[in-house]
């Protein structure tokens, strides 16, 4: 049996319920996914809320990334549960003490009231036109999609970007809600060390910042490359620019939580340090801290200093962003895998075994992160990002 | 209410249960020849156990029992209740060695000695019926709960199975049924001690080293237990109001 | 009025949208929800009566007691005495309902009795353990110590 294997791996003592792992890498694509959404919503906000012009020709693609990703976000979620048809539960009797029944409305609210919105408006000018244009059911489509309004003078399009920028201003704050409280899911286990801290909400949100940036430009450089259009340097230059303070920021962070937990060294430290020189060393040290976190930042800032071309830029950006992406995947691994591999009792280890097949395997995970850019792909063909290249 | 409680708990328990001996048992206990079952209201009782391990043989009967009682499957590895042994050696008290082999089921082969300087003893483990309870804090639709007399229970027609309450419990007492796929746990054997029976792990064991005590009746024998005992709960600094009363509890258990 | 909305009807239009979702949202809620749910707190109160409704395994010594009393007399003053009649029976809830029907076995007398009695350090000091090797015969435990009244007087 398999149980018995999984006995067989526990070193020390566990408590016998705590053997068995209950959250699986589905969990993990959840944080690595709502994070990448709130991270690309912070990007396009910087062109619309804080004016940084040079951004532009990535504002529409972070958008359409972000609702891609924000669609499939609760797919995991949904598909670990034991009984997924009763989720629709958390809306109607929400526990309002649970971090996870706030979810389903912070993520509506998100959805509905933020991302789905602003994209409406930006795009309205188009979406009536091609309802004008095209016929059949994507005419019908454009059509539902203009709410049966064709007005688009000057006055209403003024107006659209008005309320356009409102919802960017009150959407920033939505996007830290949407993975900050991410965090807090995690960060309130008192009963768990490895979890809880107040720092986890701050440090979730920094790293996703950071791969929301990081994959918006990674898309950005992919689309350019597939159209055969330029790059505007200026706007990677500006982009990596960002990603390096994000990051900086992102590290600390996670550095200072490493120290204080060392230098502190509470009841759960001798557990906790065992576990990162053993079962996360590849995880934690090589993946998350060297490869993901040390050996980007060090690229980014390198060409902060030195002037070097423009081929050797792009290449830089292309290496740090993929590199950064499997860290912060690593680095929510290590949180949801990692909190769940050492007993609460301190005394002893478990292993997680994935399985390839299965609700829970590897298989459908690799689905799970293919869907948003097939998402994308159709959001890009329904509503394309780079009219101003087309034109020209 | 036009039928009393024991006819409406009667005639639920009778569509719920399926085999008619179970049935015939659940009439034969409701019809109080143990005890009077008494008209039970929620409101008069507020539950707690107390448990001594210097009374505790490691003999396992709770574990078994629970297991017989709560039909909680042998394999998988799902305890809801077990026994631990610890084994502490005088110079490090923090790193005691322990196990539960099965839970504590089939016994302790003996593994240590008892003549060189080291201690060794059981600690029956469970649910702690919290009164601050983090696993019920963190149910996110209302499954789980404290009920009115204190016990802390899960609704099995409404849990999620999004497994949030497991990571809660500070103490590992909760797991996922394999078969309904949802939330399980320590009942407290709430379907006895309404019926005015003691728990099925304090019935069989043998030397009284766990008893359940009803804290709202005043001749409870729990009041003079905990007046006479200096009584510890696991892990007081989580701060979950735990109702599970140790006596005797060593430093190093956790 | 007519000037205040100008320019901005597919806005009222999406508010709309917006409206009628709630109002969906609300009569879900009301027709979706649970009678009991909110009873006595964040939770149905059915569930309270559907956990009680559990069936009992153990009946409790005081119904093996009604029918043996001859076994408790026998019991009187034995160190046995305050043991539950099922810590060695077995769960016969299902024997109390119908007597005749299921008979319960006879315990595995040594088995049961080196559970509790076998030596062990983490045992308390003050509870009677054996070493097998060091005590008595290979006879069975109960010809020395009759399990109801252990005690050899």
């Amino acid at each position: 049996m398999e149980m018995e294997s999984i006995l067989n791996s526990v070193q020390g003592y566990m408590y016998p319920n705590e053997v068995e792992l209950q959250w699986s890498v589905l969990i993990v694509l959840y944080p690595f996914i709502t994070g990448l959404v709130a991270g690309a919503f912070i990007l396009a906000s910087l062109e619309r809320v804080f004016n940084v012009e040079a951004v532009r020709p990535t504002y529409r693609l972070a958008l359409l990334t972000a609702l891609a990703f924000l669609l499939v976000a609760p797919m995991p979620l949904q598909l670990h549960l034991g009984h997924p048809a009763r989720s629709f539960e958390m809306y109607l009797t929400p526990h309002t003490s649970s971090a996870m029944a706030m979810f389903g409305f912070i993520y509506l609210w998100y959805l509905m009231g933020v991302l789905v919105l602003e994209i409406w408006l930006d795009y309205r000018k188009e979406i009536v036109l091609m309802a004008r244009e095209k016929t059949g059911y994507l005419g019908k489509i454009y059509k539902a999609m203009t709410l049966g309004v064709d007005n688009i003078s000057e006055r209403s399009l003024a107006i659209d970007d008005k309320v356009g920028r409102f919802l960017t201003i009150v959407g920033i704050p939505s996007a830290f809600l949407l993975h900050g409280y991410v965090g807090f899911i995690f960060g309130s286990i008192k009963a768990n060390p490895w979890w809880s801290t107040p720092v986890m909400p701050i440090v979730f949100l920094f790293s996703a910042i950071v791969s929301g940036i990081t994959l918006v430009m990674l898309m950005y450089m992919l689309v350019s490359w597939l159209k055969g259009h330029a790059m505007d340097m200026n706007c990677l230059d500006t982009i990596g620019r960002y990603l390096f303070y994000a990051f900086i920021i992102d590290f600390t962070l996670e550095m200072l939580d490493l120290i204080h937990r060392t230098y502190e060294a509470d009841e759960s430290f001798h557990a906790l340090n065992f576990m990162m020189q053993t079962r996360l060393y590849t995880s934690q040290i090589i993946l998350q801290i060297i490869l993901g976190t040390v050996v980007p930042i060090g690229l980014l800032a390198a060409i902060q200093i030195v002037r070097v071309s423009e081929m050797a830029r792009k290449g830089t950006y292309v290496l740090s962003g993929i590199l950064t992406l499997i860290g912060i995947f690593a680095m929510r691994w290590n949180v949801v895998i990692g909190g769940q591999l050492f007993s609460k009792s301190f005394l002893g280890y478990t292993t997680y075994k994935m399985g390839l097949a299965g609700r829970e395997g590897m298989g459908l995970s690799i689905l799970l992160l293919i869907l948003p850019f097939v998402i994308l792909w159709g959001l890009v063909k329904l509503l394309p990002p780079w009219d101003e290249e087309q034109a020209a | 209410m036009t039928i009393d409680r024991r006819e409406f708990l009667l005639q639920t328990g009778k569509l719920l249960i399926l085999t008619s001996s179970a049935a015939a048992a659940l009439e034969y206990v409701l019809a109080g020849t143990p005890e009077e079952a008494p008209g039970y209201t929620v409101a008069d009782h507020y539950w707690a156990m107390m448990i001594d391990i210097e009374k505790c043989i490691g003999c396992g009967n709770c574990a078994r029992a629970c297991k017989e009682e709560n039909g909680v499957s042998r394999q998988p590895y799902y305890f809801r209740t077990w026994v631990e042994r610890y084994h502490v050696r005088p110079e490090e008290p923090e790193l005691p060695d322990v196990d539960s082999p099965n839970g504590g089921i089939d016994g302790f082969p003996e593994k240590y000695r008892g003549d060189d300087g080291s201690k060794s003893f059981f600690v029956p483990k469970l649910c702690n019926h919290c009164a601050h309870s983090p696993c019920t804090q963190v149910c996110p639709v209302g499954a789980t709960f404290e009920s009115p007399d204190g016990v802390v229970l899960v609704d099995k027609k409404y849990c999620l199975g999004c497994r949030y309450c497991v990571q809660a419990c500070p103490y590992g007492c909760r797991y996922i049924d394999p078969d309904k796929k949802v939330a399980d746990k320590c009942t407290l054997c709430y379907h006895r001690i309404r019926k005015g029976l003691t728990t099925a792990c304090c019935e069989v064991c043998p030397t009284g080293a766990r008893q359940i005590g009803d804290l709202k009746d005043p001749n409870d024998p729990v009041h003079e237990f905990l007046r006479t005992h200096k009584t510890q709960v696991l892990k007081p600094h989580m701060a979950t109001g735990s109702k599970l009363y140790y006596n005797g509890l060593d430093g190093s258990v956790r | 009025m007519k000037e205040l909305f100008k320019d901005k009807e597919h806005l009222v239009r999406m508010v709309g949208l917006f409206g009628i979702g709630f109002l969906l949202f609300g009569l879900m809620k009301i027709i979706l929800v649970p009678n009991s749910f909110g009873l006595y707190g964040h939770y149905r109160g059915d569930s309270l009566a559907e956990v009680a409704a559990q069936p009992v395994a153990y009946a409790g010594r005081g119904a093996c007691i009604d029918c043996h009393s001859d076994i408790d007399e026998a019991r009187t003053g034995s160190k046995h005495a305050v043991i539950g009649c099922e810590a060695c029976h077995g769960p016969l809830a299902a024997h109390v309902a119908e007597p005749e029907k299921l008979k319960p076995k006879l315990p595995d007398g040594e088995k049961i009795c080196l559970r509790c009695h076998l030596a062990n350090p983490a045992r308390p000091v003050s509870f009677p353990q054996i070493t097998l090797k060091d005590h008595s015969t290979d006879d069975p435990c109960t010809s020395c110590h009759p399990a109801h009244h252990p005690e050899i007087s």
